[in-house]
C-alpha cells in the first residue's frame, strides 16, 4: 500500500504554486512533514471542516488553486461539503482524501471507508468534475499529472498504509497560522 | 416596509464588500438570498448543513474576501464546534440567525433551539446582538461587520420574529 508521507511529499513537491488546507490529525502531520510553508493551513481541530475551508478560499481566490488534504474520517463527518462543493463548482479546488480506513488519532477504529462507503462515488455522485481513487504508484502519477492540468472541482481518495508514522507536528497557534497565510498573499494579517 | 429593509440590507452588505453570502435558508432570509441572485455583487452558496458555512467564512479570509454566513436559529446547534475555529484563530465572524421559537411561534420543535440559540453562541465566543426592528438591525448589522473585519470581532445577529413576522400555518 501507499506510505501516505511518501504520497503527501510527491503531491507537494508536483503542486508548489498550491495553497493547502490539511485536516485535522494524520493530514496536517503530513503535510508539515513535508515541509512547513506560510501557505499551508493546518487545521487541529473543527473537524468536517476543511474541504469548506477550501471552498471559501478557492471561492475568494479564483486567481489560485488550492489543494485540500483531508482524512477519510474527516471527509466522512463533512459528507455534505462535498454535495455543496459539487454544487459550487469551484474550478480551482481539490480535495485529496488520505484513506487509511480507520480513525488514526484514537484507537484505528475502523471508518465507514472500510467497510464500504465509496467517497470518490460519492463525491462523482455530487457533480465533483474529475474523480479517482488512487491504490498504486502509477495511480498516484496520474493524479499528480490531473491536479496539474484538469479542471475542478477534483476529488481523489488516495489509499494509503494504517501503519503508524511518527507525529510531526505544526504550528498550535491558529492565529499565527492565519496571519502568516494571509502575509504570504499580501494580504493584511487580522 | 418589510421590502425596505431587505433592501436595506442588500445594500448594507455590499457596501460593506460582503461577496460570499452561504446559506442555509428560512423564509426571513428569502429576499436577500432572492436580491444577491439577482444582482452580481454577491455570490449566493446553498449549503447541506450550517456549520459548512462556518468553515467557508474561515476560508474566504484566509483568502482576503468577506462572507457573512445566514442561517435559522436552529441551525446554530449544528455549528458549535465548527465555530471553535473562529475562537482559535481569531478569524473575523458575522452571522445573521433568523429566529424561531423565540416569539410568537406555533411549532413547538422549534422552542428548544430558538431559547438556546443565544446562550449556545455565547458559549462558543461570539458576541451576541438581538434586534426587533428594521431600524436597529441595519444599525447592528453595520457594526457587527465592522468590527468583525477591522478588529477581528466575531458576532451573530439575532434577527427576532418581532422582526420577521409570524410564521402562517
Amino acid at each position: 500500500m501507499l506510505n501516505r508521507r511518501d504520497v503527501v511529499k510527491k503531491i507537494q513537491s508536483a503542486l508548489t504554486a498550491h495553497l493547502f488546507i490539511s485536516g485535522l490529525g494524520s493530514p496536517s502531520y503530513d503535510l508539515h512533514a513535508a515541509g512547513d510553508n506560510p501557505k499551508n493551513f493546518y487545521l487541529w481541530g473543527a473537524m468536517g471542516g476543511a474541504a469548506m475551508m477550501g471552498l471559501g478560499l478557492a471561492m475568494a481566490r479564483p486567481d489560485q488553486k488550492i489543494a485540500v488534504l483531508t482524512g477519510d474520517g474527516e471527509q466522512l463527518m463533512g459528507l455534505g461539503a462535498l454535495a455543496t462543493i459539487g454544487v459550487a463548482k469551484p474550478q480551482n479546488l481539490a480535495v485529496i482524501v488520505l484513506d487509511n480506513g480507520h480513525f488514526g488519532e484514537t484507537g484505528m477504529q475502523q471508518s465507514h471507508t472500510s467497510q464500504g462507503v465509496d467517497l470518490s462515488a460519492v463525491a462523482a455522485s455530487c457533480g465533483f468534475a474529475y474523480t479517482c481513487t488512487v491504490k498504486d504508484a502509477a495511480g498516484l502519477a496520474d493524479l499528480l499529472h490531473q491536479l496539474q492540468t484538469s479542471s475542478g472541482p477534483l476529488c481523489a481518495v488516495v489509499q494509503v498504509s494504517a501503519a503508524p508514522v511518527p507525529r510531526s507536528l505544526p504550528i498550535l497557534d491558529g492565529a499565527e497560522l492565519k496571519n502568516r497565510f494571509r502575509r504570504a498573499l499580501s494580504l493584511d494579517p487580522l | 416596509m418589510r421590502d425596505d429593509w431587505e433592501d436595506q440590507l442588500y445594500h448594507l452588505l455590499i457596501k460593506h464588500e460582503v461577496c460570499l453570502l452561504p446559506f442555509v435558508p428560512d423564509a426571513g432570509h428569502a429576499a436577500l438570498i432572492s436580491k444577491a441572485d439577482n444582482g452580481d455583487k454577491i455570490a449566493t452558496i446553498v449549503l447541506s448543513t450550517e456549520e459548512e458555512g462556518v468553515a467557508l467564512n474561515c476560508g474566504a479570509w484566509l483568502g482576503g474576501k468577506k462572507s457573512v454566513l445566514l442561517m435559522q436559529s436552529s441551525g446554530v446547534g449544528n455549528c458549535i464546534n465548527m465555530m471553535s475555529l473562529i475562537a482559535n484563530c481569531s478569524f473575523p465572524f458575522v452571522t445573521l440567525v433568523t429566529m424561531r421559537g423565540e416569539f410568537g411561534e406555533f411549532n413547538s420543535w422549534q422552542v428548544p433551539m430558538g431559547q438556546a440559540t443565544k446562550d449556545c453562541l455565547e458559549a462558543i465566543g461570539l458576541t451576541t446582538y438581538c434586534v426587533e426592528d428594521p431600524d436597529s438591525l441595519l444599525k447592528t448589522v453595520d457594526a457587527a461587520l465592522f468590527s468583525a473585519f477591522a478588529s477581528q470581532q466575531r458576532s451573530a445577529v439575532l434577527m427576532s420574529q418581532k422582526l420577521l413576522g409570524r410564521k402562517e400555518w
